[in-house]
C-alpha cells in the first residue's frame, strides 16, 4: 500500500462519539417504512388462522370482495405459481406464501385482502369466511420428537436432523468422546449431576413491527421495495428469484429500522405477497404488522427442552458434559431455522476443555417458525452449560468461580485453540477476564455479605456465568458448508464490503453493504474512516440500506457488521488514503512515502506548515487534466473483506439477587458484566449494545414466555400478556471490559451485539437458585416470575428438604 | 390494531354529553382512553359512538370540600398520585395511582376511568372500595350517588347505567390511615397486579376500631374482605393480630386463576398483601 500515515494525538477510534443518528430519531425526522405514503398506495390485511392445525374446507371472500374500497382478495391458488417462500437453509417443510388445504400454526395467513385503506382492509379481512376442520395439533416437543403424530402428513418424521458433536460430523470421534464420558462416569471418584430444563420460546417484539411497501413499475419492469429488514440485499434477491427477475430489477431500501434482533433477518411471505399484489394491481401496496401480527406471525426464538449431564471429580475437574435436547423449529423452516441450534453447537463447551457430547434434534411442531433471535442458539447453549457447571459446583461444594477456573482453556493455548467440535478460535484469555470480574465486583466480600444475610433468613444469592460467543460471521468459506445466500440469488460467502468516496469539497461519503437496526453504523463507520483519513467525523456521511447504491453486504446480524463490513470499509479507506497520498505528493512536490495526514489535510513529514487540505486533494482528483501522466481521476475505493474465521468474544457476568420468600418476587440488586469484544470502536455504543443485550437476556430469565398452550393457542398477543422488561425493572448495570483483540480482522474487533444476551439469562438463574439453595431448590425453569419461584419454594418445603 | 368504524363526539358541557348518551344507542364515554382504545383496536369492543368528555370544563380538579375529597372524571392517575390532599387523606389511592400503568399511561389515563372500567387487576378500584368512596354518576335524568360497596358488580361491570357518566368520586376525610400493597406481574409494583390489597383503618385507645380491606386481582371484582376487619377490630393491631386476621382475607371470595397466578398462589398472595397493607395502615393510623 502506498504512503500516508494518519498522525493524531487522540485516536477517534476507541473514543466516545455521540451517535450521529440520534437527533433524527429523537426529533422524529427519521423515515420508517410505515411513514412512507406513495400516491395511490393500497393496504393489506391478512386473514389468519385461529387454529394451530386444521384443514381449510373453504374460503369464501365474496362478501369481502363486495365491500367498498376492496381491490382484491388473494388465496393460495392465486399465488401457487410463485412456489414456497424462498429459504436459505431449505431443510424441512418450507412455508407456503398462503396456506392452502391446511393451516399449520395459529396466525398462519390464509388470505390477503388489499384495500384502499388499512381500516377497510381489516374490515374486509374480518368479512372473509373461512371454514376450518380443526385437527389435533402437535405442540409438545417430546411428543413431536416421538413422531406419535406427524406435523406434516407428507413427511416421514417431525425430526428434521440432529446436530451432534464433536468433533462435528466425525462419527468415530463422537463415539470416542462418548466413551471417554462413560468411562469418567464409571470411575469411583466422580459425581454426575443431571437435570432437565426448558429454554422457553421468546417473541422478538421489536418496537417497530415489520412493515413493507412494494411498488411495481410496469414501464421499467422493476420493483422498488421499502422494508423494515436486516437483509436488504437478500430481500432484493429473494424477490428477484421468486418473480424471475434480475438483481438489478429489484431495488430494496431499508430506511430507519426500529430494532430487529434477528426477526428481520428473514424474507417473509408478506414481503413477497405485497410485491405480487403491486404487480397485479399496478399500485404501490403496503403491509404494516399490527402488534398482534408481530407476536404471532413473525419468527420466534429459542424453544428448547434438554437434559444436561455433567460429570467430574470432587476437586472440581470436569470430565464430561452431555447435552441431549430438542429444539422447536415451528411448523415451517425459514431463513436459518434449523441452523440456529448449529450455532449453539459451536459454543456447546463454552470456555472449557472437558469432553463434550452435544446433541440437539430439530423438530417441527404446529407453532410459528423459530429462527434467529438475539444470540440465536448460543444463549441456549450457554444456558445449559453454565447451569450445569453451577449445579456441579454445588454438588461438590466448591466455589463456582473456582470450578470454572479449573476447567478453562488456558490462555497459552491461543493461538491454536479450537472448540469441542474442532473449529479454530481466534483469541482468548478467560482466566484474566474472570479474575477481573471477581476483583471488580468484590466477589469475596459479596459472598461474605450473602452468607451474613442468610443467617438473618434472607434469600440472597450470587450468580456467576461465563460465555464464549461465535460471531462476526465469517468465515467466507461458510459458503462451502452450504451456508450461502444462493436462494436469494447471492451465492456469496459471509464477506462484507464498503465504499469510501472523497467528494470534491473534501468531505467523505461512505456507502456500506449492511445497515443498522439501532447499532449506530452512521457513527462507528464514520469513526473508522475518520481514523484512516484524518477527515473529521462530522464531515463523513454514512449511507446504507439501498441496494441500488450500496455494495453487496449480507446483513447486520450475528454481531458481524463491524467485524466484517467495518473491516472492508477500513480497507477501502486505506486504498483512498494511498491514492490521496499520491495526489498530495503531487501537490507538495514530495514523495508519497513522506506524506502525513493530520488536521484535516496532508503535509510532508517534518514540514507541517506546508499543508494541503482534503479539499485541495479532492479538487485535484476531480480535475484529471492536472494529474501526472498515468494517474486516474476520482478519489474513491471499494473493498471486500473476506474474514478467515468467525470471531470469538467472551466474558463473565455476576448477578446479586434477593428473593421475597413470601411472594416469590425476585429483585435483581446488582448486575456486573466483564465483556471482551476485542478492540472497541466506540465505548458508548458498545455499552449501549450490552445494556440492550442484558435487558433481553434478563427478560428471558425473569419475565418473558412465548410458549404456546397445549391446544396450540398463543395467549401472548400484546405487551399486556408478554411482559418485556423496562428500565424500571432493571438495576443500573455495572459494565467493564477486558480487551483481547482478534487477529481475524484489521480492526481487532469481535462484535458485541449479542454478548449481553448470551451471558445473562443463566447468570440470573444461577443467582436465584443460589438464593433458594438453603431451601433445597436446585433448579427453577425460566421465566422466574413470582408465581414460578413461589411454587419452587413451596415444592421444596413440601419435599421436606428445608434445612 | 385498527378499530371498526365509529363516530366521535366531543361535547362542551356535561348536559350535552348526557343528552348525547341518552339519545344514542351504543355510545360509550371516552376519558383517557387507556383501557377503552386498546380494546377497540383489538376489536374486542366496538362502540358505535365515542363521547369524549375531555373538553367538558370542571372535570379535571381534585377538590377538598371539607368533609371529603372530590376527584373529577378527567383527573389523571399522575395527578391523583401526586396530589398532597390525596396523599394525606387517601394514601391507599395515591399509592395505587402511582403504581398504575407506566408514565405515559399515568399522564393520559384517569382515576375515574380506571374505576369505571373495573378491571379486576387494576389497582385503584380496590383502593376506592377500601376508602369507602362514593361514586357520583350523572345522566340526562339527573345525578345519583353510588356507594363503592354497591358500585362494583362483576368483571368489567359496574352499577353505572348506559346513559351515565362517572363525573367524580368522593372520598371521605375520615382520619385513620390507609395503604395499598400489590405484587405486579413482573414482580415488584410494576404492571397489572397479580394480587393486591387496599386498607383503610382507624385506631382508638390503642385498638383498631374500624376499617375496610379490599382485594385486587383475586376475585371477579374488587372485593371487601370483611372477615379480616372483623378479626382485627378490637385488637391492638400488632403483627401477630394482623397475621391472624389476614388469614381470613378470602372468606366469601372465589379466586380466579390467570396467566400470572394459580388459584393457590393468588389466594396466598392476597393474604400476604393484606398483611403488609394492614401493617402500613396501622403504622399510619397511630
Amino acid at each position: 500500500m502506498g504512503g500516508g500515515v494518519v498522525v493524531s494525538t487522540t485516536s477517534v477510534l476507541g473514543g466516545v462519539v455521540k451517535r450521529r443518528e440520534d437527533p433524527a430519531l429523537i426529533r422524529g425526522t427519521g423515515l420508517y417504512v410505515d411513514d412512507l405514503q406513495l400516491p395511490g398506495m393500497l393496504h393489506v390485511a391478512f386473514v389468519r388462522s385461529p387454529y394451530a392445525h386444521a384443514r381449510v374446507v373453504s374460503v369464501d371472500a365474496s362478501d369481502a370482495e363486495g365491500m367498498a374500497g376492496v381491490r382484491a382478495v388473494y388465496t393460495a391458488a392465486d399465488v401457487a405459481h410463485l412456489g414456497d417462500l424462498v429459504t436459505q437453509v431449505a431443510v424441512g417443510k418450507l412455508r407456503p406464501l398462503l396456506a392452502g388445504d391446511k393451516v399449520n400454526h395459529l396466525g398462519e395467513a390464509v388470505a390477503m385482502v388489499v384495500a384502499d385503506t388499512r381500516y377497510g382492509a381489516r374490515d374486509a379481512a374480518d368479512a372473509v369466511d373461512v371454514e376450518y376442520d380443526p385437527l389435533d395439533p402437535v405442540i409438545d416437543l417430546k411428543e413431536a420428537a416421538s413422531d406419535a403424530a406427524l406435523v406434516h402428513e407428507d413427511m416421514e418424521s417431525n425430526v428434521l436432523l440432529a446436530w451432534e458433536g464433536g468433533p462435528w460430523g466425525d462419527e468415530e470421534a463422537i463415539a470416542a468422546t462418548q466413551q471417554a464420558i462413560a468411562d469418567a462416569k464409571a470411575q469411583d471418584d466422580t459425581v454426575s449431576v443431571s437435570f432437565e430444563a426448558v429454554n422457553q420460546r421468546l417473541l422478538p417484539m421489536p418496537i417497530e413491527p415489520r412493515s413493507v411497501v412494494a411498488d411495481w413499475n410496469v414501464g421499467y419492469g422493476r420493483f422498488t421495495v421499502h422494508s423494515s429488514t436486516q437483509i436488504a440485499h437478500a430481500l432484493a434477491g429473494g424477490i428477484a428469484q421468486t418473480f424471475g427477475l434480475s438483481l438489478t430489477d429489484v431495488r430494496c431500501i431499508a430506511p430507519e429500522v426500529g430494532g430487529g434482533f434477528g426477526c428481520k433477518l428473514n424474507v417473509y411471505n408478506d414481503e413477497i405477497l405485497v410485491c405480487f399484489a403491486s404487480q397485479q394491481l399496478g399500485r404501490p401496496v403496503k403491509f404494516t404488522e399490527t402488534r398482534r401480527d408481530a407476536a404471532g406471525s413473525t419468527i420466534h426464538g429459542r424453544g428448547w427442552v434438554a437434559t444436561a449431564t455433567i460429570t467430574g471429580t470432587g476437586d472440581g475437574q470436569i470430565l464430561g458434559y452431555e447435552l441431549d435436547g430438542i429444539a422447536d423449529m415451528g411448523a415451517y423452516s425459514q431463513n436459518f431455522t434449523v441452523a440456529i441450534p448449529f450455532l449453539g453447537l459451536f459454543v456447546g463447551a463454552g470456555q472449557y476443555t472437558f469432553p463434550t457430547h452435544w446433541k440437539v434434534a430439530c423438530v417441527h411442531t404446529h407453532t410459528m417458525t423459530t429462527d434467529a433471535y438475539r444470540g440465536a442458539g448460543r444463549p441456549e447453549a450457554a444456558y445449559y452449560l453454565e447451569r450445569a457447571i453451577d449445579a456441579f459446583a454445588r454438588e461438590i461444594g466448591m466455589d463456582p468461580a473456582e470450578v470454572r477456573r479449573k476447567n478453562f482453556i488456558p490462555a497459552d493455548k491461543f493461538p491454536g485453540a479450537a472448540t469441542h467440535i474442532g473449529f479454530p478460535m481466534d483469541t482468548g484469555d478467560y482466566e484474566t477476564n474472570l479474575d477481573a470480574l471477581l476483583e471488580t465486583a468484590g466477589y469475596e466480600d459479596l459472598k461474605a455479605e450473602r452468607d451474613r444475610l442468610r443467617t438473618e433468613g434472607r434469600l440472597v444469592g450470587l450468580g456467576l456465568a461465563t460465555y464464549v460467543e461465535v460471531c462476526g460471521f465469517g468465515p467466507s468459506a461458510l459458503v462451502d458448508l452450504g451456508f450461502s445466500w444462493a436462494a436469494y440469488k447471492i451465492p456469496s460467502g459471509f464477506s462484507g464490503s464498503g465504499l469510501v468516496r472523497v467528494q470534491a469539497d473534501g468531505t467523505a461519503s461512505v456507502i456500506i453493504g449492511t445497515g443498522p437496526t439501532g447499532q449506530g453504523h452512521q457513527t462507528a463507520w464514520a469513526q473508522i474512516v475518520s481514523n484512516q483519513l484524518g477527515i473529521p467525523v462530522e464531515n463523513i456521511r454514512v449511507s446504507h440500506g439501498d441496494t441500488a447504491e450500496s455494495p453487496l453486504g449480507i446483513g447486520t446480524f450475528g454481531s458481524r457488521s463491524a467485524a466484517v463490513d467495518g473491516s472492508a470499509t477500513y480497507e477501502a479507506a486505506n486504498k483512498v488514503r494511498a491514492k490521496a497520498a499520491d495526489l498530495a505528493a503531487h501537490l507538495l512536490e514530495a514523495s508519497a512515502d513522506d506524506i502525513m495526514f493530520a488536521d484535516g489535510g496532508a503535509h510532508v513529514a517534518g514540514s507541517p506548515d506546508q499543508q494541503v487540505s482534503w479539499s485541495d486533494i479532492a479538487t485535484l482528483a476531480y480535475q484529471p487534466h492536472r494529474l501526472p501522466e498515468g494517474m486516474e481521476g476520482g478519489l474513491e475505493a471499494h473493498a471486500v473483506f473476506s474474514p478467515g474465521n468467525a470471531t470469538w468474544p467472551f466474558g463473565s457476568h455476576l448477578a446479586l439477587v434477593e428473593v421475597d420468600g413470601d411472594t416469590g418476587d425476585v429483585k435483581l440488586l446488582r448486575y456486573i458484566a466483564m465483556d471482551d469484544c476485542g478492540n472497541v470502536i466506540n465505548p458508548m455504543i458498545v455499552d449501549g449494545q450490552i445494556h440492550g443485550g442484558l435487558a433481553q437476556g434478563i427478560g428471558q430469565a425473569m419475565f418473558e414466555d412465548g410458549d404456546y398452550e397445549a391446544d396450540g393457542n398463543l395467549l401472548k398477543w400484546s405487551f399486556v400478556e408478554y411482559p418485556l422488561p423496562t428500565s424500571a425493572d432493571l438495576p443500573s448495570f455495572e459494565l467493564h471490559r477486558t480487551v483481547t483483540p482478534t487477529d481475524i480482522n484489521p480492526l481487532g474487533v469481535k462484535g458485541i451485539g449479542e454478548a449481553g444476551t448470551i451471558g445473562s439469562a443463566q447468570t440470573v438463574v444461577n443467582a436465584v437458585v443460589d438464593a433458594l439453595s438453603p431451601l433445597g431448590v436446585t433448579h427453577v425453569d425460566m421465566p422466574l416470575r413470582p408465581k414460578r419461584v413461589w411454587e419452587a419454594i413451596q415444592a421444596a418445603k413440601t419435599n421436606g428438604s428445608v434445612s | 390494531m385498527y378499530p371498526r368504524s365509529f363516530e366521535y363526539v366531543s361535547p362542551g358541557s356535561l348536559d350535552e354529553a348526557t343528552s348525547v348518551l341518552a339519545s344514542t344507542e351504543g355510545a360509550k364515554v371516552l376519558a383517557g382512553g387507556m383501557s377503552l382504545l386498546p380494546l377497540m383496536k383489538l376489536r374486542l369492543f366496538s362502540p358505535d359512538v365515542l363521547v369524549d368528555i375531555g373538553r367538558i370544563p370542571g372535570l379535571s380538579s381534585i377538590e377538598d370540600r371539607g368533609d371529603h375529597l372530590a376527584i373529577g372524571a378527567m383527573v389523571s392517575h399522575a395527578a391523583t398520585a401526586s396530589d398532597p390532599s390525596v396523599a394525606e387523606h387517601a394514601a391507599a389511592l395515591a399509592t395505587a395511582a402511582s403504581w398504575t400503568g407506566d408514565v405515559q399511561v399515568r399522564n393520559q389515563g384517569t382515576t375515574c376511568g380506571s374505576i369505571a372500567h373495573a378491571d379486576i387487576a387494576a389497582d385503584q378500584p380496590s383502593a376506592a372500595l377500601a376508602l369507602g368512596a362514593t361514586m357520583v354518576a350523572a345522566s340526562a335524568g339527573g345525578v345519583r350517588e353510588i356507594a363503592a360497596s354497591d358500585f362494583f358488580v362483576d368483571t368489567l361491570t359496574t352499577a353505572l347505567e348506559p346513559g351515565e357518566i362517572l363525573t367524580e368520586i368522593r372520598i371521605p376525610k375520615q382520619g385513620g390511615g390507609s395503604a395499598y400493597e400489590k405484587l405486579g406481574r413482573r414482580g415488584g409494583h410494576t404492571d397489572y397486579a397479580v394480587a393486591g390489597a387496599a386498607v383503610w383503618l382507624d385506631v382508638s385507645d390503642g385498638a383498631v376500631c374500624c376499617g375496610r380491606v379490599a382485594l385486587t386481582g383475586v376475585g371477579a371484582k374488587p372485593t371487601l374482605a370483611e372477615g379480616v376487619m372483623e378479626a382485627l377490630i378490637g385488637t391492638d393491631g400488632s403483627d401477630a393480630a394482623i397475621a391472624e386476621a389476614s388469614e381470613r382475607a378470602l372468606e366469601g371470595v372465589t379466586v380466579l386463576d390467570d396467566l400470572f397466578g394459580t388459584v393457590e398462589y393468588k389466594a396466598h398472595l392476597a393474604k400476604v398483601m393484606t398483611r403488609r397493607a394492614l401493617q402500613q395502615a396501622v403504622a399510619a393510623a397511630t
